[in-house]
């Protein structure tokens, strides 16, 4: 086991200042300005979302045209996915692993510092062409949907290009962290850190970073078949050259699906670490959720074109996709049982972190148990493209992830600043998220079913009361988000009392054997694990 | 008002929490449309076979939780356990007991429903009537090559009701100019095309949804049980105009399908005879209006003032900016000078309105529309929106340059 000598490091030597983040190749340095990038970018597609609410408030063009709509969404869809989730798991990945498996720092630590400082950029392209059409060039920016199907994408402005090239930075930054997690934990765990003690957060991210590594270069071919075809006369996605717009579904999807579990994967694997801190028992099930997590890994990438069922695939090749789907139903199921078993018969106290991981299994499972649903090749004739997606997913991905996320960001706040959060302003975040959230979504899934297609900046007159409760539970749930970011802000400043560094009576794991906050560079000597 | 909406609608949600849906008014009972064809009858079955086992399982799975949530609890000194994993052999069977009804639900409870409908949506032999249906920005193009009928079915709900300038009519962004109408009780196979991007063609109560994918034939098809008109949209994101291209099915009995066929077929004669006479402006403008409000207002708006930087305006003496392709391909053709739109040449006029900008998403409206509403919406541009060049072109004239193609 490798064993790096840093006695000849001081204590807390670092720049000070601007060049303290710009140059820094800590891992906890770059942990923080993944988390503080993604927060800044949840809270920019948060803004999008709301605009989106307040269009869709009342039957009739209101706020902006067609053209500016489809632009927000799909900026919105981006943003929340690839500029604010997975930066925000990458920082916790970064912060947490070396901490976590008694590492001194990440394997690649340069390679780490250009990861981050490549997403900046690419945020910054995603929304450039709103400032340049207000200089006249070009109208906007992506309009496509996330999805970026062909031949739209191909017929759309420069704000695809831009999309493009925010694509590929943001492929290299994830797929350079990938690599960073898998060498780490491959390499510097610490003497007597086997690989069957390793604690599950980071056997998730394992999982995430393998996939990321499968999955994101069929997105980044197809990125640059959709640039060819674009720009230099290629007909990859176009039948009359001999292509297929279809083909752009398989790449898309071949990548999309798994990113869901790239999305969901970390927060899984942080979410016993907390049930099993506030209910003072040991993780139930630690080979089963291990198991899972690889099984959900590989089935990921064989069942893409659930996705895809009212594309007309052949009836054989829907059945297969649908079949396999619903395999994922087991490993999820079992996750969903252990962390049943982990609470069972514990001694539980609710914090807000403990709160919110229990909304995370409840919304979590409303979006599983709806995405079963949808598996259902037959019936998705009727689900697909509807709003009964667009709240199954977001049960899915804020239900999971992002709650996953806020519990995560609750449990490790005082370690991170030496400081507790404000626990009342914590409990109202959480009633009023879980209260905004359901308002926003279940009207949702009602208005799929009756009918409502996504992706329309207006509707029929039908779906009008129904939005209106969605827009006002929107609302809600937007303003309780300022909560927390007052609730971060006021503990990163110094408020609060003083953080022991166990920080929660019932938790385990070396993370917690350093002082809070832990110093700049941990375990200068490797720590011995029994 | 508001308040009264506003009440209903937190009464909707509560509704459902209580599932106490089926005495509210029928517009809170969230189901699926009343389904008319075997395809829909088959997945509401699925809908709500599904529907009852995942309340099922999350009544459950909440009610373990919140027991776990009351019950084990250190406030009441509640000793933890420390079990880790099912220890004995009893254990052990009842940790599968999940798995394997899972695997039961998904694979016989669900599986097989669902494998009954996908196949037999799959067949599509044995129809009695074939529709070509082209998907094309914003509009669906309904064909019966068998009889020799073809239209342009397009959104006639006014942007003036959109942009909140008049009162919204009952079926608001659901209503067409020209329905598609389709006999009932007959197996019709509908024939999917696409001119530009993928649209998808979807009516709820018929539970079909199929993408229709440019450069290739998607085939799907129907068996309508009940005469009546059924309403939906297209459900692929294909551009601005995506919430404005509504499908509106007319089914009548065969009897009335067969009138209404003849009736069509007496009215293309009328409409070919009308292309040979000449017209007045008036008239021209009057049927121009209506032309453009239903094909071009949705990109060009109904004022002609275009939107900036990606719509050119019909009115002109305009300033416009755009893309230096866009005003390349404008000035090429005569329509930009100076930072303004200009009135170009009336034979370029025609070629735009017939062939499209090759690369823009102006479309070529010459399989889409008759002579005379072509000659109708040039005239029209050409003197509306203070455009005052005054001139006149004629159904005979498009007829022309048509005949001349083919030659």
């Amino acid at each position: 086991m490798s064993v790096i000598d840093v006695h000849g490091l001081e204590e807390e030597h670092h720049p000070r200042g601007i060049s303290r983040w710009l140059y820094t190749t800590n891992h906890k340095d770059i942990g923080i300005l993944y988390m503080i990038f993604g927060l800044t970018m949840f809270l920019v597609g948060g803004l999008l979302a709301m605009l989106i609410r307040l269009e869709l408030f009342e039957p009739g063009m209101k706020l902006m045209h067609p053209e500016l709509y489809n632009q927000v969404i799909t900026v919105h869809g981006l943003v929340m996915v690839f500029a604010a989730l997975m930066p925000v798991t990458a920082g916790m990945a970064n912060y947490l692993i070396p901490m976590m498996i008694g590492a001194p720092d990440m394997a690649l630590p340069r390679l780490n510092n250009w990861g981050f400082w490549l997403l900046p950029p690419a945020a910054v392209l995603l929304v450039l062409p709103w400032f340049l059409q207000l200089l006249g060039i070009g109208n906007g920016t992506i309009d496509t949907g996330w999805t970026i199907y062909a031949p739209l994408s191909i017929q759309s402005g420069l704000g695809v290009d831009f999309a493009i090239f925010a694509i590929f930075l943001l492929g290299l930054s994830s797929t350079m962290a990938s690599i960073n997690v898998i060498v780490t934990v491959l390499n510097l765990r610490a003497p007597g850190m086997t690989l069957e003690k390793l604690p599950i957060f980071v056997w998730s991210w394992l999982n995430t970073a393998f996939l990321l590594i499968a999955v994101f270069p069929a997105l980044l071919a197809g990125a640059v078949m959709l640039l060819a075809d674009r720009h230099f006369g290629t007909h990859f996605f176009s039948a009359s050259g001999g292509g297929d717009p279809i083909l752009w579904e398989h790449m898309f999807w071949f990548f999309g699906h798994p990113e869901v579990y790239i999305l969901l994967l970390p927060t899984a694997g942080i979410l016993p670490h907390i049930l099993s801190t506030f209910a003072r028992k040991p993780i139930y099930g630690y080979k089963a959720q291990v198991y899972s997590f690889a099984a959900i890994s590989m089935l990921s990438v064989i069942v893409w074109a659930h996705h895809m069922f009212t594309s007309g695939l052949p009836a054989y090749a829907n059945i297969y996709f649908m079949f396999s789907t619903m395999a994922i139903s087991v490993p999820v199921g079992i996750l969903f049982f252990c962390w049943f078993a982990t609470i069972w018969r514990g001694a539980m106290t609710f914090e807000t972190p403990m709160l919110f991981a229990i909304g995370y299994v409840v919304l979590f499972g409303i979006g599983g148990l709806t995405g079963l649903v949808l598996s259902d090749a037959a019936a998705d004739q009727q689900y697909h493209n509807t709003y009964f997606l667009v709240a199954h997913f977001h049960y899915a991905l804020f239900g999971g992830p992002i709650m996953g996320v806020i519990a995560a960001a609750y449990y490790y706040l005082p370690k991170l600043t030496g400081r507790m959060y404000n626990e009342t302003l914590g409990k109202w975040h959480f009633w009023l998220t879980m209260i905004g959230f359901n308002a926003t979504f279940i009207p949702q899934f009602l208005l799929g079913i009756d009918g409502m297609p996504r992706r329309i900046p207006d509707y029929a007159l039908k779906f009008a009361h129904l939005n209106m409760a969605s827009s006002l539970g929107a609302f809600t749930l937007g303003a309780a988000q300022l909560l927390f970011v007052y609730n971060v802000v006021r503990t990163i400043s110094g408020a609060g009392r003083a953080a022991t560094s166990q920080v929660w009576e019932g938790a385990h794991g070396l993370e917690f054997t350093l002082p809070s906050p832990p110093p700049y560079h941990t375990f200068s000597s490797a720590p011995v694990i029994e | 008002m508001a308040s009264k909406r506003l009440l209903a609608s937190i009464g909707a949600v509560l509704a459902i929490g209580t599932l106490s849906a089926p005495t509210a008014s029928a517009r809170y009972f969230f189901n699926f449309p009343s389904p008319v064809t075997p395809i829909a009858h088959e997945v509401l079955f699925i809908h709500d076979l599904f529907l009852a086992i995942i309340t099922v399982i999350f009544a459950g799975a909440i009610s373990v939780l919140f027991y776990s949530l009351f019950t084990h609890r250190k406030s009441k000194n509640y000793t933890p356990a420390t079990f880790t994993k099912p220890t004995t052999k009893k254990q052990w069977a009842w940790s599968f007991v999940p798995v394997l009804t899972l695997i039961f639900i998904d694979y016989v409870v669900l599986g097989i429903p669902a494998l009954h409908s996908i196949l037999a949506l799959a067949n599509t032999r044995d129809d009695k009537l074939v529709v070509v249906v082209t998907a094309s920005q914003w509009k669906w193009h309904y064909a019966y090559p068998a009889y020799g009928i073809q239209f342009t079915s397009t959104l006639s709900t006014p942007m003036d009701e959109v942009y909140g300038n008049a009162p919204k009519d009952r079926h608001f962004l659901l209503e067409v100019d020209h329905p598609l109408v389709l006999p009932t009780n007959e197996k019709v196979l509908i024939v999917l095309k696409s001119a530009d991007v993928i649209h998808s063609f979807w009516v709820p109560a018929f539970g079909i949804k199929q993408d229709a994918v440019p450069g290739y034939l998607r085939k799907t098809w129907v068996n309508i049980q009940k005469p009546g008109v059924y309403r939906g949209q297209c459900a692929e994101l294909c551009g601005v105009g995506h919430a404005f291209m509504p499908i509106v099915v007319d089914a009548r009995t065969p009897a009335a399908f067969t009138r209404w066929v003849a009736s069509e077929r007496a009215a293309a004669g009328v409409a070919r005879e009308a292309a040979e006479k000449v017209w007045t402006k008036e008239a021209l403008m009057a049927n121009g209006k209506r032309v453009f409000d239903s094909n071009c207002a949705a990109c060009h708006q109904p004022n002609g003032l275009g939107i900036p930087g990606t719509f050119p305006p019909i009115a002109t003496e305009h300033p416009f900016s755009a893309s230096k392709e866009m005003l390349s391909d404008l000035m090429k053709r005569g329509f930009y000078r100076a930072g303004r739109i200009t009135e170009g040449p009336i034979a370029s006029h025609i070629e735009i309105v017939m062939h499209g900008i090759p690369g823009t998403p102006m479309p070529a409206f010459e399989s889409q529309l008759s002579d005379t509403d072509i000659a109708s919406v040039i005239t029209f541009e050409r003197n509306a929106f203070g455009n005052h060049t005054g001139q006149v072109v004629q159904p005979a004239s498009i007829k022309a340059l048509r005949s001349k193609k083919v030659r």
